[in-house]
């Protein structure tokens, strides 16, 4: 690996170098490097693109990195992961994308990354995109989740993109049985003439289960942005959907979340707010001697942090 | 010191153009405690604003330390040693209590004892605020006991609260007090604060009384808070009747 791709995988998995544990790294739509754990095996799929990763059940205190990176113009993948995780575990997924373009021609990664999470068993997914490169090329990712969470299991799913993407189209599905618990948290910056579009079905199933939905975002300049967050409640659940987004500059963003309750029981909300940084926030930050500029980005690191 | 000339600041309403300050002089020597208080709508906030820049005055100078600050922004301001509580804060999403004290004190990361120190002085258990987020999930008081914790962490040299009491219940008032008090033992730091307490109008070393846009009395506490006790009273019988 050069230097560019340790960049990238610093950027978007934390990796300085191999990662202990399991870990997949694809780079330019090949097998860079693998390694599988007695606990998580990862194998090729033989009829599409892309991996399984099996985690046995009982596996605890494990992760298993899967990071992509592209650095050659003209790239456009589809990849297939997909994750079966036994009974009773508790492990950190990493996974992300880093595409560096210096190139004429559009760059572009498409993930479906379908997760089977087994009875009681806790998951942490983290998934960074970041852009980079002097090309005209656009910087495009289109990544869909889908997660299956059986009776008591539990995800945090957690998505970053901070600049660098022209253009995203990003669907999250996920699917709770009996007292199974998700919180998905996105944060999302977009800036110049980027567009992110967020479409989110949290599915209530079981009795007992729960959700919450905490997205925040930041529109700069005559970037746009849509969220279309749907909660639906089938059973006796609990669901909560949290928009928050900063305008800024010529930007649109449009946020439309949705509840829809199946049961009388269901209790669900929705909160969504889109507005402009403060001026109060601005000054209060200056007469603590940062220049408005710097309190500006004090306030957005802090509110996508 | 501070020193302040004929600053007049007007605004420009419905009902034609309002007088907020009338040709205002004062001049403040270094570690003083000083409370300015009057009435609502005096114009203690305005001038309060007017001296860490937060508006501009139509006419009229502002000198700290020997520079002209009138035409400084509000950073250059905060840089040379004068620090504002709001008198009611922003809140912030995202930013936690330690990142604020830690902004306020110009440090990347103050120490968790270091915010203790600041968070014990306005009544807070830091245990329990550090990683609170700066948002709708703190009270009113919670807010403003923080807010004034940052101007404590500033340290700067020119500390000038806006109604530190507001919104503050009684226990947390107490302690408030106990604070500018250390402050002013201390020396050192220029206490300017306005007030209508006499918790903290009673520590004073001076009292300001500003009215209808108009400095009306300015002088040492003694000389002057038994005036603003005579003029409370004055015009109105039944309160003239329970002082007697």
């Amino acid at each position: 690996m050069n230097k560019i791709d340790l960049k990238l995988l610093m950027k978007i998995a934390g990796m300085d170098g191999t990662p202990k544990g399991a870990f997949n790294i694809r780079k330019n739509s090949q097998l860079e490097s693998r390694a599988s754990s007695e606990n998580i095996i990862i194998t090729s799929k033989t009829d599409q693109p892309g991996i399984d990763i099996h985690i046995k059940p009982g596996t605890k205190k494990e992760s298993v990195h899967i990071p992509v990176l592209i650095t050659e113009s003209g790239i456009d993948e589809m990849v297939y992961n997909d994750f079966f995780i036994g009974e009773d575990c508790d492990v950190d997924i990493v996974a992300g994308c880093g595409i560096h373009n210096d190139g004429p021609e559009c760059s572009q990664h498409n993930g479906i990354h379908t997760f089977y999470v087994g009875k009681n068993s806790r998951v942490k997914y983290s998934e960074k995109h970041y852009g980079e490169g002097d090309g005209a090329g656009e910087r495009i990712m289109n990544p869909q989740t889908v997660v299956h969470l059986e009776e008591g299991a539990f995800i945090e799913l957690e998505t970053v993109q901070i600049r660098g993407i022209d253009s995203t189209k990003r669907y999250t599905k996920i699917i709770a049985g009996k007292d199974a618990e998700a919180i998905i948290t996105e944060r999302l910056l977009t800036h110049g003439k980027q567009s992110a579009v967020s479409e989110m079905d949290v599915i209530l199933d079981g009795e007992g289960a729960n959700a919450r939905i905490i997205s925040r975002s930041v529109a700069q300049d005559s970037s746009q942005q849509t969220f279309y967050p749907r909660m639906i409640g089938n059973s006796k659940c609990f669901g909560h959907v949290q928009c928050d987004s900063i305008i800024m500059g010529d930007a649109k963003i449009r946020s439309i979340p949705e509840i829809s309750a199946n049961c009388a029981d269901a209790q669900l909300v929705h909160e969504a707010a889109i507005g402009k940084i403060a001026g109060d926030q601005i000054l209060k930050l200056m007469t603590l001697g940062l220049t408005e500029q710097e309190a500006e980005e004090k306030i957005l690191d802090g509110f996508l942090k | 010191m501070l020193q302040i000339e004929n600053l007049s600041f007007q605004v420009n309403g419905e009902n034609g153009v309002t007088d907020i300050l009338k040709n205002v002089s004062l001049t403040i020597p270094d570690n003083r405690f000083v409370v300015i208080t009057g009435p609502n709508g005096g114009g203690k906030t305005t001038l309060a604003k007017a001296i860490m820049g937060l508006v501009q005055p139509v006419t009229g100078s502002i000198r700290y330390d020997g520079t002209e600050i009138t035409g400084l922004s509000v950073t250059e301001r905060a840089r040379l040693g004068i620090s504002y509580g709001f008198q009611q804060p922003p809140r912030f999403k995202g930013l936690r209590v330690q990142d604020l004290l830690s902004l306020a004190a110009g440090k990347a990361s103050l120490s968790q004892d270091e915010c203790c120190r600041y968070l014990t002085q306005v009544g807070l258990c830091s245990c329990d605020y550090l990683d609170r987020e700066m948002d709708t999930s703190l009270s009113g008081g919670e807010i403003k006991r923080i807010e004034i914790a940052t101007i404590l962490a500033r340290n700067s040299s020119l500390m000038i609260f806006d109604e530190p009491e507001a919104g503050i219940d009684l226990w947390s008032f107490a302690r408030l007090t106990e604070t500018f008090k250390g402050i002013r033992d201390r020396g050192g730091v220029t206490l300017l604060i306005i007030s209508h307490q006499e918790r903290i109008i009673q520590l004073a070393d001076e009292i300001v009384v500003l009215s209808e846009g108009e400095l009306r009395q300015k002088g040492p506490r003694d000389e002057i808070f038994p005036l603003i006790l005579a003029d409370t009273v004055a015009g109105c019988s039944y309160m003239e009747g329970v002082h007697q």
